[in-house]
């Protein structure tokens, strides 16, 4: 879901980094953030919430709200809406609180 | 510890220009934003600014933002500190500083609180679904990474940005199926509400949504009409096959730091929800302590910018530096800022200020 051709705004994009997502491989590029990422690729589900088990994704996508918490490389509550995507980043959906190992 | 004159929180538009305005005078700086980079909301903007010449109309936000960035960080009287997330504001006068997993405790004699604002959510079933999000959030998504969030926007709030992001948004290809709001009429300028719905794009007034639909993602919306109590007219439903539902319904200002630090706060719906006290110095409760932009109160990139010169030179004045022009360049500040503020589109703004000063 990138956008193709923009008649404002030149998108400069990184070089290509590969990560993965719940185990897939996937491929964004150095600089944006993971959300972005996974966005172009389809993926709007972030997280499970803790009581519900209710899915959610991006709201604000500036920090501020805590709904884009996810595991990356093992560590959890990580705002991926503001975390930039590195080359061979391990991203996985996040179920309820984080615990820290 | 590190000693400073003026520690100013938030890189926005308001931040800068409080930096600049402060050094300006001579005094040192320190610029605190948890972002990696600077400029705060302006870095999505890619329409033009209205107004007068002196408050840049006509020219892009993100060319603003970049052009302030690069006079801050080549300005040897300020320090800049991104990826720093200020975590409190202490009785001792200790700001604390969180960076790369490190604790800055920071001790300065002015401090300049420009955190600007969040964006306000909505009630109905299934707000919490992915594919709902802020209008900001779809902003930056579109205009910065230049990714889509869906295919297909309901878009909710006919103001300023809910008009401004659903024309972003045809601009980068995403179709919108519809803009809708509650009051009877739209609160957007009437040039930018034109341009989308001369691009086919239907503004409904006196509707909203009563719920998304959708098991783990967004799969569409129900709305429906209102009548004059703002009550749905039953049997007037209708289903929208939309994979996003952008929230543009306001901001709220982000004074967590403010309340922390004692600060006198009241509540102004007019000024987006609880803000601080201040007087003409924007000056604060708390001596020492000055707020500028969103955070006292949401109104737009220009008004942010006035205030935080006006900050600046106050909070760099009050440590006894001083310039030949400093009184004309205070009084000029204030009267574009008056100016901003006049005549019937800045009624809500003065009707808001005036239940806030001190
Ligand atoms: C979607 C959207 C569209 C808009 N469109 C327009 C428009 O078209 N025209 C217009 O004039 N205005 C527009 N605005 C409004 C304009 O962007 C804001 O009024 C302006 O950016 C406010 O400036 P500010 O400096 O007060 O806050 P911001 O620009 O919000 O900057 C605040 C900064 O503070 C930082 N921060 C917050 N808390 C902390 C902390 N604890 N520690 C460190 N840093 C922190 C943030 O990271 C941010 O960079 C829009 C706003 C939004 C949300
Ligand atoms: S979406 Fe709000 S913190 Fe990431």
């Amino acid at each position: 879901m990138r956008i193709e051709k923009h008649p404002i705004l030149e998108f400069k994009p990184g070089k290509i980094v590969r990560f993965t997502f719940d185990g897939r491989e996937l491929k964004g590029y150095e600089g944006e953030t993971i959300a972005a990422a996974l966005h172009a690729a389809g993926i709007r589900t972030m997280r499970e919430s803790g009581h519900l088990h209710r899915p959610r994704g991006l709201f604000c996508n500036i920090g501020n709200c805590s709904s884009c918490l996810m595991i990356v490389d093992g560590e959890p509550n990580v705002r991926v809406c503001v975390e930039r995507l590195r080359e061979g980043m391990k991203v996985e959906t996040q179920k309820g609180k984080g615990e820290l190992k | 510890m590190r000693q400073i004159e003026i520690a100013i929180v938030g890189g926005g538009p308001a931040g800068l220009a409080a930096a600049l305005n402060a050094s300006k005078l001579g005094a040192r700086v320190i610029l605190i934003d948890r972002n990696d980079y600077l400029g705060g909301q302006l870095i999505k903007q890619t329409h033009r600014f209205f107004g007068s010449k002196q408050q840049r109309a006509s020219e892009r936000g993100i060319d603003i933002a970049l052009e302030l960035a690069r006079e801050v960080m080549s300005n040897e009287h300020i320090e800049v500190l991104t990826k720093a997330t200020a975590l409190g504001y202490y009785e001792d006068g200790v700001l604390l500083v969180e960076q790369a997993g490190k604790i800055i405790a920071i001790k300065p004699e002015r401090v300049i609180i420009a955190t600007g604002g969040a964006e306000k959510t909505l009630l109905f079933p299934n707000n919490d679904l992915p594919g709902v999000y802020g209008a900001g959030a779809v902003q930056t998504l579109v205009n910065v990474y230049g990714v889509k969030p869906g295919q297909r926007v309901l878009m909710v709030g006919a103001g300023n940005i809910g008009v401004i992001v659903s024309y972003q948004l045809l601009q980068a290809g995403v179709e919108v199926a519809a803009i809708i709001e509650a009051a009877p009429r739209i609160g957007a300028y009437w040039v930018h509400a034109a341009k989308v719905v001369r691009a086919g794009v239907p503004i409904y007034t006196r509707h909203t949504i009563l719920r998304a639909i959708g098991e783990r993602e967004v799969k569409g919306a129900v709305i429906a009409q209102l009548d004059e109590n703002w009550q749905p007219i039953p049997g007037t439903e209708r289903e929208l096959a939309v994979d996003v539902i952008c929230l543009s319904v306001g901001l709220t200002p982000l004074t967590e730091l403010l309340w922390q630090a004692g600060c006198q706060m009241t509540f102004v719906p007019e000024l987006g929800g609880n803000v601080p006290l201040r007087n003409e110095q924007l000056e604060t409760s708390v001596p020492g302590i000055y707020v500028a932009g969103d955070v006292g109160g949401i109104e737009e990139a220009s008004a942010a910018m006035m205030e935080g010169a006006l900050a600046g030179l106050n909070a760099a004045a009050s440590l006894g530096y001083t310039c030949d022009t400093l009184i004309d360049d205070r009084q000029n500040v204030l009267q574009q800022l008056a100016g901003l503020r006049s005549g019937p589109v800045g009624e809500k703004i003065r009707k808001g200020l005036a239940q806030c000063s001190l």
